[in-house]
């Protein structure tokens, strides 16, 4: 007279049908009371009034061609404007029959973004991903490049100077003379170049026509501001952090005082410097490119902000890291190198990226100096009087363009996140 | 990585400083580099404007390319730097632009105290006032007690109290920064009135009316308060150069003056008429006593047109500004367009 049921195998039995599917979800989600319900109806109302009206306006009613903006009025969105503008809001006043030139440089810029994306990738490949990705996109947008010699010979003379500190004391007698060599060339050339006894010999590539930075327009530029802005900021960005936790106080103090300084006023302001005060403090006739001013202010300010995130990443290494490193007796640029950058950078890649999307926001503040960046480009078109009275369309164009590379990178940097954690979750 | 990178940097850092102008008299820079650059504000509808292609046209823009045609022969030959209003007057005195054609009104204190040479004046522009044709008001004499939308701490904002005062009339300022938000204002409603230079109304009118409403609901009204007159600049110190800029404005002037324009130019070398011949050089003398080809005004006639070519072109009554020449006609004509003659 028990109660108690035969043990072994038991037929599991479906759930009640309104507890599994779409109706189940449903219920559960949306309409698990009164209030949920009624929340539920009005909001999908809403939205779906809201989405209407803008699918109305946006797709039903617009006009996709038209001769001129006068054609589109008292219809919905005048998509004909963007058909008519796009090419100068995508690249700006860069001469209209080479516009394929930009087109490619964005291609390429993108490309070695996206292979720089992926792992696999992270390795000695990344260099030459990016030296010859560089080398194509500003010979696609100059049209003309011109290396002196004292461009090589720099780049020997760090090459071989960053050789000898990584491998002096383990490598064999042949390599180290190879370092050696190729530092002594550097240097050398350099002084004799500097002397005036090396002529200025320089390698000039010229497939097409020269076009200058003045030029340059739309988004190419955001990208070239956003990502090289970066590029020379991180290397500048990790001196100054590993320079903060120096014991030496007067680099300290250097660094401190530089990367407070920046961090301590808005971008605007270093962009106003470096456009209307630089020009003054220069002599009569000499000026700097507006551009490279615009890159160089970026890259400082770009750079205190990344030396502060690497901070954040080197002081999260245990101090056994380093004392482990000190105890093999490698040096000073051997233990930042090999042992301890590697493992801050890993933590840090996600903020990084999140200053990347932010600067690739920031970068439209050039508007102020006069270049013409995506946004401004697309502010540009809308002043055009043959096609005037509508700005939602173009400012609805540039928001979605925005959002399509913002929207990506963070995706990526969530992806990055979970991958570069598998190894500490369990 | 960051090794190449900042060897990479310090490249392209090379290759892009390599690109400066050199040192020395102005006219002479200009023409070893074989461009004129030209400083413009960034887009202003008629004045200065980029188009689809991205090829900049307007008034401004003429200025410099008639200049570029008196000293090249090319009208082409120009390099536009788009400046915002902070940087312009600091772009001339550094040397970064010869010329500033920017919508920039001549002052006392900018022709000294800045180091600048303004030339001619290229549009005689004033405070205007921008009202909806709703309101039923045909002169500025019958805004009394409107309010009106305008920018702070201004000229602007001292003459409209200055007039409103001189005729016994009352107003409400909504006073508002930003240029775009004073726009906004005055659309939405807020305000009766929006005042500006008038070369400003017109292009707001042409350019920022927000549908559904279009240019033809607003008019500006005839009265005009104060004096701007717009003139291109130059920095001191080289005269040539500044009369060269002056005397490409007054050719075009002294071109619309005798009927000479760029349709009829070529006929009009045959000429008889001892002035025309001068002008278009074909008595020499005046391209040599400044310094140019003799041809100098034929190009700019040729490749530019003559002032009231120019103006109709980017400004006129045909295009979206619908601006009338007003005080911008010749002294011939009731205006104040007055070219020193080319003898």
């Amino acid at each position: 007279m028990t109660d108690v049921l035969p043990t072994g195998e038991r037929r599991q039995l479906a759930p009640p049908v309104n507890e599994t599917g779409a109706m189940g979800w449903i219920r559960k989600n949306l309409f698990s009371s009164w209030g949920n319900g009624i929340t539920t109806v009005v909001l999908i109302v809403a939205i779906a009034w809201a989405l209407s009206s803008f699918l109305n306006w946006a797709v039903f009613t617009a006009v996709f061609t038209a001769p001129s903006g006068q054609a589109c009025r008292g219809h919905g969105a005048c998509w004909a404007l963007i058909h008519e503008k796009y090419r100068y809001i995508f690249f700006g006043s860069f001469p209209y029959g080479q516009h394929w030139r930009p087109l490619l440089a964005v291609v390429t810029m993108l490309a070695m973004l996206i292979s720089s994306a992926d792992r696999r990738m992270w390795n000695s490949r990344l260099i030459w991903i990016w030296t010859i990705g560089s080398l194509i996109t500003f010979l696609l947008m100059f049209g003309v490049l011109s290396f002196p010699i004292s461009f090589f010979l720099l780049v020997a003379a760090i090459v071989g100077g960053i050789g000898l500190s990584m491998r002096g004391v383990i490598a064999e007698p042949v390599e180290l003379n190879a370092w050696r060599a190729l530092a002594a060339i550097g240097v050398v050339g350099l002084i004799l170049r500097i002397v005036g006894v090396m002529p200025a010999w320089s390698l000039t590539l010229a497939p097409f026509d020269y076009v200058e930075t003045g030029l340059w327009g739309g988004l190419p530029v955001t990208i070239i501001l956003a990502t090289y802005g970066l590029l020379f900021a991180f290397p500048y960005g990790v001196l100054l952090a590993l320079g903060r936790r120096s014991k030496l106080p007067l680099i300290k103090g250097l660094c401190v005082g530089f990367i407070e300084l920046i961090r301590g006023v808005p971008l605007i302001s270093l962009l106003i410097m470096a456009s209307v005060m630089l020009p003054l403090f220069l002599p009569q006739g000499t000026t700097i490119d507006k551009f490279l001013r615009a890159l160089v202010a970026v890259t400082l300010f770009a750079g205190a902000y990344i030396a502060e995130i690497i901070r954040g990443g080197l002081q999260s290494l245990p101090k056994g890291q380093f004392e482990a490193a000190d105890a093999m007796a490698l040096s000073y640029p051997q233990k930042t190198i090999l042992i301890v950058l590697p493992q801050a950078l890993r933590v840090v890649i996600p903020p990084l990226i999140n200053t990347f999307i932010g600067f690739f926001k920031d970068t439209s503040l050039v508007l102020i100096i006069g270049i013409f960046d995506f946004l401004n480009t697309a502010n540009q078109a809308l002043v055009d009087p043959l096609w005037a009275g509508f700005p939602a369309e173009v400012y609805l164009f540039a928001a979605f363009v925005y959002f399509c590379f913002c929207f990506s990178m963070s995706r990526y940097s969530k992806y990055l996140e979970v991958e570069l954690n598998k190894g500490t979750r369990r | 990585m960051g090794k190449y990178s900042l060897a990479g940097a310090i490249g392209v850092a090379a290759i892009l400083a390599s690109g400066s102008a050199m040192a020395g008299k102005d006219l002479d820079a200009i023409k070893a580099r074989g461009a004129l650059i030209c400083g413009i504000g960034s887009g202003t509808a008629g004045f200065m404007l980029q188009d689809s292609q991205g090829k900049w046209t307007g008034l401004d823009v003429d200025v410099c390319r008639a200049v570029a045609a008196a000293i090249f022969g090319d009208a082409e030959k120009v390099k536009y730097v788009p400046l915002t209003s902070q940087q312009r007057f600091t772009a001339v005195q550094s040397g970064e632009v010869d010329i500033l054609s920017n919508n920039t009104t001549a002052t006392l204190q900018r022709d000294t105290a800045l180091g600048l040479d303004f030339t001619a004046v290229t549009y005689y522009d004033g405070q205007g006032f921008l009202v909806n044709k709703k309101l039923g008001v045909k002169s500025a004499k019958e805004l009394n007690g409107a309010t009106v939308c305008v920018a702070p701490g201004t000229t602007t904002e001292l003459n409209l109290a200055d007039y409103f005062r001189a005729n016994k009339m009352t107003f409400k300022p909504v006073v508002i920064e930003k240029v775009e938000e004073v726009r906004a204002a005055f659309f939405s409603g807020r305000c009766d009135v929006y005042t500006n230079d008038s070369s400003s109304l017109y292009s707001t009118r042409a350019a920022n009316v927000p549908p559904p409403a279009t240019a033809d609901d607003f008019i500006i009204l005839p009265e005009i308060i104060s004096k701007e007159p717009l003139a291109p600049a130059v920095r001191h110190g080289d005269n040539q150069f500044a009369d060269i800029v002056r005397w490409s404005q007054y050719a075009m002037l002294e071109a619309e003056e005798y009927g000479i324009d760029s349709k009829n130019v070529d006929e009009m070398q045959k000429s008889d008429n001892p002035s025309i011949k001068r002008i278009l050089g074909v008595t020499p003398g005046m391209g040599k006593a400044l310094g140019v080809d003799e041809k100098w005004v034929y190009n700019i006639i040729k490749q530019v047109g003559n002032y009231g070519e120019s103006f109709e072109r980017n400004v006129g009554k045909n295009t979206p500004l619908k601006i009338e020449r007003g005080l911008n006609a010749l002294w011939s004509k009731g205006g104040l367009q007055y070219a020193e003659p080319i003898r």
